[in-house]
Formats: structure tokens, sequence, C-alpha cells
């Protein structure tokens, strides 16, 4: 089987799994227990946050685990939209100053709110009571029409509890323009959230310009990283965010972990209650042996960086300009944008490309189109739509992702396998046909 | 960087292709049993589920029964994906949904609104079955798509033509619903079950350990599995923004006498007796619909039964078209039983069929299918 379907998933590397088998007998321990082996296992956890922290240019104290990148973006969007408050208001300051007048003359609320809101440098946050009675504040959140559905959705969410989204459009090549971005601020725009890497296209958002225009407005910037960790550079400072998302399992590590980046003095509201781990601010018993495995995970990705972007991308510019040259009818999307180097989301007209994934897999090739539901089927990636594809078109994009442990022989079979299986397809596609001019 | 590749533990996948059957699979017992006997019998196999509803869609109508009464339900996905990985061949979700909706719920919806009494599965067979799927199985490199109906398929050399015959266990046919299907789509087809009876597949879905082998048989139209049709229309309508026409109006007699007021044409169908929501010296039924003027006519039990009646869109499937009249029984729903008829071309699309024996309720939008003994000659929509 030829995988090229890593944007999926990827296979834990040997070298992690090597790392992280000893966590799951001998040292099994809980690393929150005052005992040796306690001890043992939270000295193991602490050095897979230093590993990941260094991959990113963080602070091993401003990375939080979490169970994915799932969980990492409803943090960051949850937390921050909670955390928002009309005092928070910028761009006037008359309005801040008179609101922050009300606060503190405001009658104060007969219980204290847990100050549990933030986690790496505690932020005194104003009685929520108070300034709820203030106004009716609608806090505001900026994102895109390309974002993976943990965000998509987490926003929809958000705004069914009241809050005002809104999702900017990008360009054919995927994206963002910041001169949108700056004309959709408003006082209230409590956080701006932008992937770093389309997990469809693999195209890069000008993350560095967004991050300056959220830090001149003081907006929170949180950036889902889970498809750039480990392909490209990614530097938490270079970037200016505040909150990023990482998952394990897109990086040679393992599956059920991640971990959110959060800058110190960045307000956010935590998510889940419970004991005392990561200061209480995401409790939950530490998932030693899947964080020794992100952390090594991360380590061999730091290492291998920019060796690997160097062999994959020449890997991928082989597999696309091949299909290109032997496919006709056959064209790349985003192909202009900067992209991870292992992506290539390619258009093969008149094709059903769910057909298509099933015939390459009956030949020993994985890949992948558009978006698997629940059930498995796929429905049209509304990635392929916002770049200006038709739902025909969308349903005819492949997206093969390639990975660490991809050859030049694998590239070699693809390139022998694809043309053959999309003709027999176009053969019996009567739109292709049609199109074709034939009868 | 590591340098070991880890794949050498995933499952490789030789070359299958070649004589290739694409199985349809629901999750059900049938077309799971299908797959078994013709992996018995040495065919290599794919399995494919279609999703044609989306379940977020409507849920307040997919009832709170028990699971297997909910359509394309996630359940039956999994059951379709347990069997494939108990008898170990690849299994595939494929999407339907626009194709199902364009051409099967939307036109049900349609006709029900327009006083008819549609039949969904047939449009089903017609137009999503043995159309898209069996295009997308020849295209992943399959030659025949073989499902759980039960009716038979053979050719006739004599005649250089593929006939479809009822299925051996006369209960179970459903070469009713097949009628549609052209030439070229029965001479990919397959249907294992033809020769067998149901419990025969029990039997065989038993003996190979089927996961599914005691699952209980879904009788309702796939998409209202409740059963309430009315209750669809109305949601679908609601959802799709449909405008409905006046809906209450008058329940007349023949005469034109009025004995009622009912509440919607769509609740009414052709001989229904039942919930017509008043109370008359005789048992009366519904005769006939006039949307035009928003009415329904009753009368009683000896109005109900015609002689002669035309059929539209027919399809000759074991025979050329005929070009002069020709005798057959002819079956007018799902649990009629064929009656003698004879049958007069009006074209090769149209025919006048009229019975011996005069049939009770005759409905528009249901199929007429002819057959010669187990034979199917054609069939065509009624009204």
């Amino acid at each position: 089987m030829i995988y090229l379907d890593h944007n999926a998933t990827t296979p834990v590397d040997p070298a992690v799994l090597d790392a992280m088998l000893p966590y799951f007998s001998a040292a099994f321990a809980n690393a929150s227990s005052i005992h040796t082996p306690g001890q043992r296992a939270r000295a193991a956890v602490e050095t897979a946050r230093e590993q990941i922290a260094a991959l990113i240019g963080a602070k091993p104290q401003e990375i939080v685990f979490t169970s994915g990148g799932t969980e990492s973006d409803n943090h960051a969007i949850f937390g921050s939209v909670a955390q928002a408050r009309p005092e928070h208001r910028r761009i006037y300051p008359e309005l801040r100053r008179a609101l922050l007048a009300a606060v503190r003359n405001a009658p104060r609320a007969t219980t204290s709110e847990p100050d549990s809101a933030t986690h790496a440098a505690p932020t005194r946050s104003s009685p929520q009571t108070a300034s709820a009675s203030l106004t009716s504040f609608t806090p505001h959140v900026i994102s895109t029409v390309t974002e993976h559905e943990a965000v998509l959705n987490t926003c929809q969410a958000i705004e069914q509890q009241g809050a005002a989204v809104t999702y900017l459009p990008v360009n054919r090549e995927g994206l963002l323009d910041p001169a949108h971005l700056r004309a959709a601020l408003r006082p209230e725009t409590a956080l701006i959230t932008v992937m770093h890497a389309n997990n469809e296209l693999g195209v890069v958002q000008p993350l560095a310009e967004i991050g300056r225009i959220a830090r001149e407005h003081q907006i929170t910037f949180h950036t889902d990283a889970v498809q750039s960790a480990g392909k490209i550079p990614v530097d938490v400072n270079e970037l200016n965010v505040d909150l990023l998302s990482l998952s394990a399992h897109k990086l040679y590590g393992p599956k059920g972990v991640g971990a959110l980046y959060v800058r110190t003095g960045t307000h956010l509201q935590q998510l889940l209650y419970g004991g005392h781990h990561q200061r209480g601010f995401r409790p939950g018993t530490e998932n030693v042996a899947a964080i020794v495995g992100f952390g090594k995970a991360a380590a061999l990705a730091q290492h291998s960086l920019a060796a690997d972007a160097a062999r994959i991308s020449g890997f991928r510019d082989q597999l696309e300009l091949g299909l290109l040259d032997r496919v006709p009818h056959t064209r790349v999307n985003a192909p202009n944008a900067r992209r991870t180097p292992n992506t290539t989301n390619i258009l093969f007209s008149g094709v059903a490309g769910e057909a298509l994934v099933i015939a390459l897999d009956l030949k020993g090739i994985a890949c992948s189109v558009g978006a698997a539901c629940s059930s498995g089927a796929v429905e049209p990636s509304h990635v392929l739509t916002a770049i200006g594809l038709s739902r025909d078109e969308a349903k005819s994009s492949l997206r093969f992702s390639l990975g660490r442990h991809t050859t030049a022989a694998e590239i070699q079979f693809a390139l022998n396998t694809i043309p053959a299986a999309v003709s027999q397809l176009r053969a019996l596609s009567p739109t292709y046909q049609k199109a074709a001019g034939r009868p | 960087m590591s340098t070991t590749a880890p794949f050498e533990t995933l499952p490789v996948r030789e070359e299958t292709t070649r004589g290739l059957v694409a199985v349809a699979m629901s999750g059900g017992v049938d077309s799971s049993t299908v797959a078994a006997v013709l992996q018995q019998q040495g065919h290599p196999i794919v399995g494919l589920t279609m999703q044609l509803w989306n379940q977020r869609r409507l849920p307040e109508l997919q009832g709170d029964g028990p699971k297997e009464h909910r359509c394309c339900s996630l359940d039956d996905v999994y059951d379709a994906k347990r069997v494939a990985q108990h008898l170990n061949f690849p299994h595939y979700v494929v999407n339907f949904e626009e194709q199902f909706e364009k051409t099967v719920v939307r036109p049900f919806v349609d006709q029900y609104l327009s006083g008819r009494t549609p039949i969904a599965c047939t449009n089903c067979n017609t137009d999503v079955k043995f159309e898209p799927l069996l295009r997308m199985a020849r295209q992943i490199g399959a030659e025949r798509l073989a499902t759980g109906h039960y009716a038979r398929i053979r050719r006739n050399d004599a005649t250089d033509r593929w006939e479809l015959l009822r299925a051996r266990d006369e209960s179970k046919d459903q070469s009713y619903f097949l009628w549609g299907l052209s030439q070229e789509q029965l001479s990919r087809s397959d249907f294992p079950l033809g020769e067998l009876t149901k419990e025969e597949v029990r039997t065989l879905a038993r003996d190979v350990k089927l996961p599914v082998a005691e699952k209980p048989e879904s009788m309702e139209l796939c998409f209202v599995p409740t059963g309430n049709y009315v209750q669809f229309i109305q949601d679908y309508t609601r959802e799709a923004q449909i405008p409905l026409s006046q809906t209450e109006g008058e329940i007349v007699t023949e005469d034109g006498a009025v004995v009622g007021r009912h509440t919607g044409i769509h609740n009414f169908t052709i001989g229904q007796r039942k919930g017509l929501g008043f109370a008359a010296g005789k048992p009366l039924y519904v005769l006939s619909i006039d949307v035009a003027k928003n009415r329904v006519i009753v009368g009683d039990d000896d109005a109900l039964r015609t002689t002669t009646f035309e059929v539209h869109d027919v399809n000759w499937v074991s025979i050329a078209p005929p070009v002069g009249p020709l005798r057959a029984q002819v079956k007018i729903r799902h649990k009629h039983e064929p009656a003698p008829a004879s049958i007069e071309p009006l074209g090769e699309h149209r025919v006048r069929i009229t019975f011996a024996e005069a049939q009770r309720a005759i409905t528009p939008g249901q199929a007429a299918v002819f057959y010669d003994g187990a034979r199917v000659l054609g069939g065509g929509w009624i009204g």
C-alpha cells in the first residue's frame, strides 16, 4: 500500500514508538504522584513539554497538553470569547475609560468569581456580573471560510451562544487578504483565528502579517498549526500568535494527544474543570506515554525538518508535474501560493473523485477526496468551493499528501497507476465524454 | 529522521479487479448474504454502501423506534462494514444523496402533492442503484453489480435479450420494482438471491456467521422509516419551502354532493376507506382525487372497480416492443395478484390495458407490470 494521505494522519515513527513503550509498562506512574515513579513520569512529561516548545519557539510553561487539535481549537475559541469583556474594547479610548469607571462604581457581586481564567500569568478580570449588566456586549471573532471543521463548527457554536463571527473570504489561491482583515475589525473583536497551513490545499496563510495587525489592535490571535508544524518552520514570535493548536498524530506521533500554546498574559478561560493537573488549567491525568511520544515526534521533526522538506517537496513536485504531463484536462488547485512541501490537490476534470479514490485504493494507493462525513461518504470540500471551484470541480479533486517515508519508487508507481485509473473512469463518465465531444 | 518505513505491517492488497463484482450493501441480511454467496463462488468482490439521505435532515422523521428502523443510519453502514471485515473484502461508502433527492425523494413528494400515490423504490432502482451506482461500480473496475433483490435475470439467446423473471420465492418477489431496467443494466446485474427463499438466505447467513444474520427486516420506505408519509410530506415541504396549495377542501360523491371536508389531498390514496373523517350510512372509499378543484371523490366499493386504463413511460424488458396487442397478467400494485388482461400498444412507450375482470383501486402513480408467467414483459406508470 502506497500511503499518500499524511494530512489525514501519519504513522507513528518507530523511534517515537520506542520512546513511548516504557510508559505503558515499567514507567506507568501518574505524573502527579509524589513518589519516585511519579517523579519519573513527571520528568518525562516536562521533557516533552520542552521538546514541543522548542519546535515552535515557545517557553515550556506556555504549552498545555490537550487531547488533540480539536480540543485545542475549541479551547482557544471558547476560552477567548468567554474572557471577552466590554472594557477590553479597543479603538475608542473614551468609551473604554467610561466603561471601566462604570465597572469600578458598580455594586460588587456578593460571591467572588473564581479566578481560574488564565493560565500562564494570571491577569485580573473584572467581575462578570457587573460588566454584563453594563451593556449588551457581543464579542466578535474573525475567522476564514477555509478553516478546519474544528474551528468552523466551534465558531458556529459560539454564534449560537450569542457571539458574532466574521468568516473572511480567500482568493483563488486560498489566501486571506490582510486588507479584508483590517476592514473586518470591530471594537468588540476579541479573537482572530486563522489557520496556518490548510489541510486540503497545503497553502500557508500570511500569519506574520495577520499577527502584526492583531498585535497592533491588541486582539488575541489564534492559529491552527496542526498541518504546518513539523512540515515548515513555526515560530510563535515571528508569527505574532498568542494561541496555537498542535496535534501529535500529524507529525509521526500518536493519536489522541495535542497541545495548545498559550502566550504568557493571554486572556483565556479554561474549558475543563477537575483536578490540579497542568495547574488546574487543563485537568485530567496526563497521558504520559502519548505526551512522551508527542515530545519525541516534535524533536525528530525539528531535527529533520529542513532535510524532510527538501526531499518531500521534490517528490511532490515530481508527482504533480508528472500527473499534469500524463493526464489531460488536469490542473493543480492553488498552485501559486506558498504550500506545505508535502501536499498537492489536483483537479481531474470529469472524474468522480470518490470513484477515483476507491479505484486507486483497490490498486494500492491511499489518497483522499473532499471531506469524509461520519458514515465515510464524501461531501464536496468547502475549501475547494471557497477558492472558486464549482461543486463538480470540487468533487473531481483529489488530495495527495506525502510523508517522511515516501520513496521515489512509490512516486513512480503512483505515476504509472493514476493515469490509467483516470482514463478508465473517464471512459465511463457521461459528463467527460460529452465535454470531450464524444458521442 | 528515521529511515525504516513503518508500512510493512499495512495490508497489501494485490490486484483483485479481474472479474471483480461490486455488491450493493444496505447493511441488511439480504445484501450481506449476497456478498457471502459470491465470495463462496470464488468471485473477488467489493462492497458499496450508498449514503442516500442525510440523517441530520428532518430528524423528527427518523422516529424513535429501534435503530434498524432509521434510514441510512450509521448503524446500517457499520453493519455493512462489519460484514465486509468478517468476510475480508474491501468496502466503501459512496455518496448519492444529491441523486437520491433529485430522482427519488423530490418526485415522490411532487407526486403525492399532485394527488398520485408514488412508488419510490422503482425510481431508486432505475435512477440510482442501476444508474450512478452501477456506473461507479464499473469505474472502480468491477464488471458487474450484485444486489439483494429477489428476482432473476436470464439470457435468451433466441431473442438476443436479457430477461427479468420473478423470484423463485414468490412471497419475496421484487420484480414489480425492477421493470424500469434496460438491457444494458440487466446485462451487468446479478441477483443471487432470486433462486433462494428468505429462510434459505437466513440459513446461509447463519452458516457463515454473518454479524447481521438475525437482523430484522425493514418493511417501510427507507427515507420514511416511521411509515407516516403524511408527516413526511408536511415536514419535507416545510424544509424545502414548497408551498402547499390550499389544504382544506371538499369530499364529494360522484354526483358532486358534498359529504364532508378534508385537510389536504396528500392525506388520501385511491381505495382508502379508513380516515375519511366522517360517518356515512355505508362504507365509502376514495375513488379519485381532483387536484384542480382540491376535491376528494368518494363512492362505494363497486365504483372503485375498473377494467380499462392507460400506462405511460412503458419499458419493455424481456421482449422487444410489440407491434400488436398481446395477452399478459398485469399487476397494479406490490401486493396485487397479477390478473389476465390484454395490452394494446398506443406507441412504443404507451399502452392501454383491459382487464378480463374489473380490478379494485387502479391508482395513478403506481406501476402496472406485465407478466408472462414468471417473465416480466415490461411495465409502466399508471395514469
